[in-house]
């Protein structure tokens, strides 16, 4: 079969990419529909990766990416899924290339859903120029390694896990936790040397009410064109949310390198996402690797966290917040453990802490910032940030010693020391993590109340801070609580 | 790569993802390249049957489309290696990324076929006679870099004979030929295959440690030159802390350290990182011992299979020339996963968890390349493998974890608990081995430190007393135990604070002497067995736990990272300070 003739432009509300085609070419033979897969013949010319727009005989437009080319044989993946869809009476007009989006400053104020169409409104996104969703890997050699601070106002993120500009820091949640609370709370709030962010917001599989939730948040944001959000709901295409993140990553490299923004890029939820590749590996019939997500997870997801970073003579930065639930809590299935494997660290809330009534509920003893020691301390925060953090963790860790023991053999068994460890635990959950939502806090308060905590110790147990800073932070016996 | 134009080609007829089969290409041989659709992106391959072919590509595949062209190259895959990688950041095919553009697209494949390495102008220097007889792995000349590393330029494998003419000092480029052997021209550098271990006289049988300067490793987990070593840990534990230390302290003559599948930061953190370390044995930059070579996670995923055999090949031709090389690959998993990828893609029957069953084979393909050798040239030389190792789930059951143990000789587990807890670096004392450890003690004891092995039992010791201590006092506490087993307790945690503990980025403790690192394990057995006297002689266990033994802990921290001798004045301080409890 020879390619029919090309279209005209499509009729109905064309995503970004739709416009400045390039070549098309038009089949109609689809052999078999299977899950979210098409499998079209006698498609010869087509290239691996290629994106296509899928006509159904309405008038409906669907999309879809070419995952193998066999022969003349073609797997296509449809973003919005198969349902409804016949063998008959689709015609499929392959684009030449892989799916390209308009990138531009008109992104910003914006709303879209999961494929970057409007759901404000607004006419489509227009840009001024045009890249790849799936970007390219950034040479190593030209990045900058990420050191310039970025201070949320959250006291137990600035204090213990500090987030680096350009640096890929999640969340590791459970659902009920206020997961989608602190997300926005650092988006809404974030600066780094002063200067705030804007905001790329990915929402993917998020409920109508989460949704609701995270425009209202940020609904100043927004006005100010601050924000774009791409809101794919719980009940929208599933597949969709494969691409949803990438139109995220490519509008934020744009604005980053090429505007020379500071840009914080928040992905929510992770899980869904994956569950999305994992239906899609699985109409495929591909060899599962643990729990029935295929091998190249990691590679995948590594294809989305890695488009962070900072790049050396580049104003401008991407910094990435994953949001994920993890199922049942276990930080060893695949999604979180494959995401803990490329990010630069994680934030862990755990129910338990959020049981305690304390906001955050962060676990800080699994939770940790890689970045952490070259973005704070001397020149960067302040010259105690390092060993004051060591510190309060290293306590902490025998706190939870001693709290263990104490349900065992009662609080009246423990030692003097472990005792005064236990009511530094508690010190530190009031006074240093505990916070309200729209609470911002300054880096020398948050400082202030680490030490103030630590003073619940006998001076002696803190042997990971020298004797100078002692001298010159640990409130003197006198101002102590 | 040559490429021998003309009537071999083929034609794609089907791809997905990196995986793509050609039909009709002729006389192909394993392993072969081939150049694949309008931009020659190179593909290697893996499989024949009849007239089609399996091949693994190297770049991304997107737009190749069945009927594009594929064309055999008459070349296996190589690196070209001469002098010029020290200092410098290569990609998995061993292309230069230094001058490569700052987003890595396909289209880059063309332009890097001309690498800048090829352009530049290095000084020869002749030492050798004309009119000798030379054999393989002979010197005969030398090129100056920037670093303390001499590049020796040495006659190829398989070429021996008369050297009937040699170069006087002169400025060349890499390809130029300096030497003429046996009628064959040499030139400062040689593709070499990268899959195919480069040859060596005979494996020495001695054992000699490599110190990297971390002292739970050089201590309790020694490694031996010429072995191999795997560090498996979970997410966090301090895998990357750990090589990169070792890529900066420890005591080798070249550092290989391949970034297989991992961050692009930690790649740009290195480069600065080494960039601005002195090396403090030869008072140039560490970097100019170091070839970096970085296959991050994001970029194809084909070519990180490759890197780690890059990687090694490099080692072993700076082995050849007579040095000690450690190839550090972080993070073999990621490369395992890449087989696995291509071989599920393939539809090879899986193994466990969709590894192919040759899983282990290609495990122990790459660790065996490790070893002490004399070196075709007659010197003395060697290749160390560390290999860090990601199990997903922090499970150590998962077969890249228990196939890589069966191959090395050191096996440094990380421990989650530990590492949360914030104990760095976060070597778990029981999952751990050094199958060298005994000889590692002869050699010390035949090299000045004669108590190194009875150090290193009474230690092992005392962490597992502890460790029993601490499970019962878990169920009774601490009060309810004798007075001995209280010291015993606390003298675990000293150890452990005091010792094993390394803050990786504090410029007194990031690096530890041998000396240092003796002296500090001297003090906290000397202070438990003063305080186990102290309690024999009636002195109460309480009085004892509420000293302030805060300078012991701060030893290591307090001392330079080579003075033993302010470690031995601390002793004697604490040492002092406990008597007066009598
Ligand atoms: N020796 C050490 N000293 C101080 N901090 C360390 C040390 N080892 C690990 N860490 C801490 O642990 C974090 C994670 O270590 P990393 O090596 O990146 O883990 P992995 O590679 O196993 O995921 C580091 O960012 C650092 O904060
Ligand atoms: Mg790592």
């Amino acid at each position: 079969m020879s390619p029919a003739a090309v279209p005209g432009s499509p009729d109905g509300a064309p995503g970004p990419w739709l416009r400045d085609i390039a070549a098309q070419v038009s089949h109609g033979d689809v052999r078999e529909l299977r899950g979210p897969l098409l499998i079209a013949g006698s498609a010869e010319g087509v290239g691996w990766d290629e994106f296509a727009t899928v006509d159904l005989d309405g008038g409906e437009q669907r999309h879809g990416l070419v995952l193998e080319v066999d022969r003349d044989l073609v797997t296509l993946q449809v973003l919005e899924s198969t349902d409804g869809m016949s063998l008959g009476g689709i015609g499929i007009r392959f684009q030449g290339r892989p799916l390209h989006l308009q990138v531009g400053t008109g992104w910003l104020g914006r709303v879209c859903n999961g494929r970057g169409e409007p759901l404000d409104g607004g006419p489509p996104v227009a840009g001024t120029d045009l890249r790849p969703v799936s970007g390219w890997p950034l040479n190593p050699v030209r990045r900058e390694p990420p050191q310039e601070p970025v201070l949320t106002g959250i006291s137990v993120i600035d204090a213990l896990t500090t987030l680096v500009r350009g640096q890929k820091l999640p969340i590791f949640s459970v659902p009920g936790l206020p997961h989608l609370t602190v997300a926005t709370q650092i988006a809404a709030q974030a600066t780094s040397s002063g200067q705030s962010f804007r905001v790329v917001f990915a929402a993917m599989g998020l409920t109508h009410a989460d949704i609701a939730y995270v425009r209202d948040r940020l609904e100043e944001r927004s006005a100010a064109e601050e924000l774009v959000l791409l809101l794919n709901a719980a009940d929208d295409p599933v597949i969709e949310r494969i691409l949803t993140p990438r139109i995220a990553l490519t509008v934020a490299e744009y604005l980053a390198y090429t505007e020379g923004h500071d840009v914080l890029v928040i992905m929510s939820d992770m899980t869904s996402y994956a569950e999305a590749v994992r239906e899609v590996s699985a109409a495929r019939r591909e060899i599962p690797a643990r729990r029935g997500y295929p091998g190249y997870l990691y590679s995948d997801l590594a294809t989305l966290y890695e488009r962070c970073g900072r790049i050396k003579d580049h104003d401008g930065s991407v910094t990435i917040v994953p949001v994920l639930t993890m199922p049942a809590g276990d930080i060893t299935h695949p999604v979180p453990d494959l995401t803990g494997y490329i990010t630069e660290g994680q934030i862990v809330l755990a129910p338990e802490i959020d049981a305690r009534g304390v906001y955050p509920p962060v676990d800080v003893l699994s939770s940790l910032s890689r970045l952490m020691r070259s973005g704070a301390g001397t020149g960067r925060t302040r010259e105690d940030h390092l060993d004051v953090a060591a510190q309060v963790l290293a306590a902490l860790a025998r706190a939870r010693q001693a709290a263990e023991l104490a349900e065992l053999v009662g609080a009246a068994a423990l030692s003097e020391t472990d005792r005064s460890y236990i009511a530094y635990q508690d010190m530190v959950e009031k006074e240093l993590f505990n916070q309200g939502q729209a609470e911002l806090r300054s880096l020398e308060d948050t400082l202030g109340r680490a030490w103030a905590a630590l003073a619940a110790l006998p001076e002696q147990e803190l042997t990971m801070l020298s004797t100078a800073l002692l001298a010159r932070y640990l409130p003197r016996q006198a101002d102590r609580p | 790569m040559e490429r021998i134009a003309g009537g071999r080609d083929g034609a794609i007829v089907r791809v997905s993802g990196p995986l793509v089969e050609v039909e009709g290409a002729k006389d192909l041989s394993m392993l072969e390249l081939l150049a694949l659709g309008p931009r020659s992106i190179s593909a290697e391959t893996v499989a024949i049957a009849g007239t089609r072919a399996t091949l693994q590509a190297y770049e991304y595949t997107g737009g190749l489309k069945a009927g594009d062209r594929a064309a055999p190259t008459g070349g296996q895959l190589s690196a070209l290696l001469g002098p010029g990688l020290l200092g410098q950041v290569f990609d998995g095919l061993m292309r230069p990324l230094s001058s490569a553009p700052l987003w890595l697209t396909p289209e880059r494949a063309e332009s890097a076929a001309e690498p800048t390495v090829l352009t530049r102008e290095w000084t020869f220097r002749p030492e050798a006679s004309t009119g000798t007889r030379v054999g393989t792995g002979d010197v005969l000349g030398t090129v100056p870099e920037s670093g303390a590393v001499v590049h020796r330029v040495l006659v190829p494998a398989g070429v021996s004979g008369e050297l009937s003419w040699l170069a006087a000092e002169c400025r060349v480029h890499v390809l130029d030929t300096v030497a003429v052997v046996d009628g064959r021209n040499v030139s400062l550098a040689e593709p070499c295959p990268v899959r195919r271990p480069r040859p060596f006289r005979s494996r020495l049988s001695d054992t000699v440690p490599l110190h990297t300067g971390q002292r739970v490793l050089d201590l309790m987990f020694p490694v031996a030159r010429g072995a191999a070593a795997a560090v498996p840990g979970g997410f966090g534990t301090g895998k990357t802390m750990m090589l990169q230390q070792i890529a900066k302290w420890s005591d080798a003559d070249v550092i290989v350290y391949v970034g297989c599948g991992e961050r692009g930061n930690e790649m740009a953190d290195v480069l600065d990182g080494l960039s601005q370390l002195e090396d403090g044995r030869t008072g140039g930059k560490l970097i100019d011992r170091t070839v970096i070579i970085a296959n991050t996670s994001n970029m194809p995923m084909m070519a990180r299979e490759a890197s780690i055999f890059t990687g090694i090949t490099v080692a072993e031709y700076y082995r050849d020339m007579g040095y000690n090389a450690v190839v550090i690959a972080d993070s073999t998993s990621r490369w395992a996963e890449a087989l696995r990828e291509f071989a599920n893609r393939n539809g090879d029957l899986p193994a466990e968890e969709g590894y192919p069953a040759n899983l282990a084979s290609e495990l122990a393909a790459f660790y065996e390349r490790a070893g002490r050798v004399t070196t075709l040239g007659g010197t003395t030389a060697s290749v160390t493998v560390i290999g860090a190792v990601s199990p997903p789930g922090g499970d150590m059951t998962e077969p890249v974890t228990t196939d890589s143990q069966r191959f090395v000789r050191c096996l440094w587990t990380l421990d989650r608990d530990l590492a949360y807890s914030r104990h760095y670096p976060a070597v778990s004392w029981t999952g751990s081995f050094a199958r060298d450890a005994d000889a590692v003690g002869s050699w010390h004891a035949a090299n000045g430190d004669p108590g190194w092995a009875g150090r290193r039992a009474r230690a092992a010791a005392l962490l597992a007393e502890s460790d029993r201590l601490a499970e019962l006092a878990d169920i009774i506490g601490a009060s309810s135990l004798p007075g001995h087993e209280r010291v015993a307790l606390l003298g675990g945690r000293l150890l452990r604070d005091g010792v094993l503990m390394q803050n990786a980025l504090s410029p007194n403790d990031g690096f530890c002497s041998a000396g240092k690192g003796a002296a500090l394990l001297d003090l906290v057995l000397d202070v438990v067995d003063a305080c186990q006297a102290l309690v024999a002689r009636g002195v109460a266990a309480t009085t004892i736990e509420q000293t302030d033994l805060g300078p012991v802990l701060r030893a290591r921290e307090d001392a330079g990272p080579a003075d033993a001798a302010a470690v031995r004045a601390r002793r004697d301080e604490v040492l002092k300070a406990l008597e007066v409890l009598r």
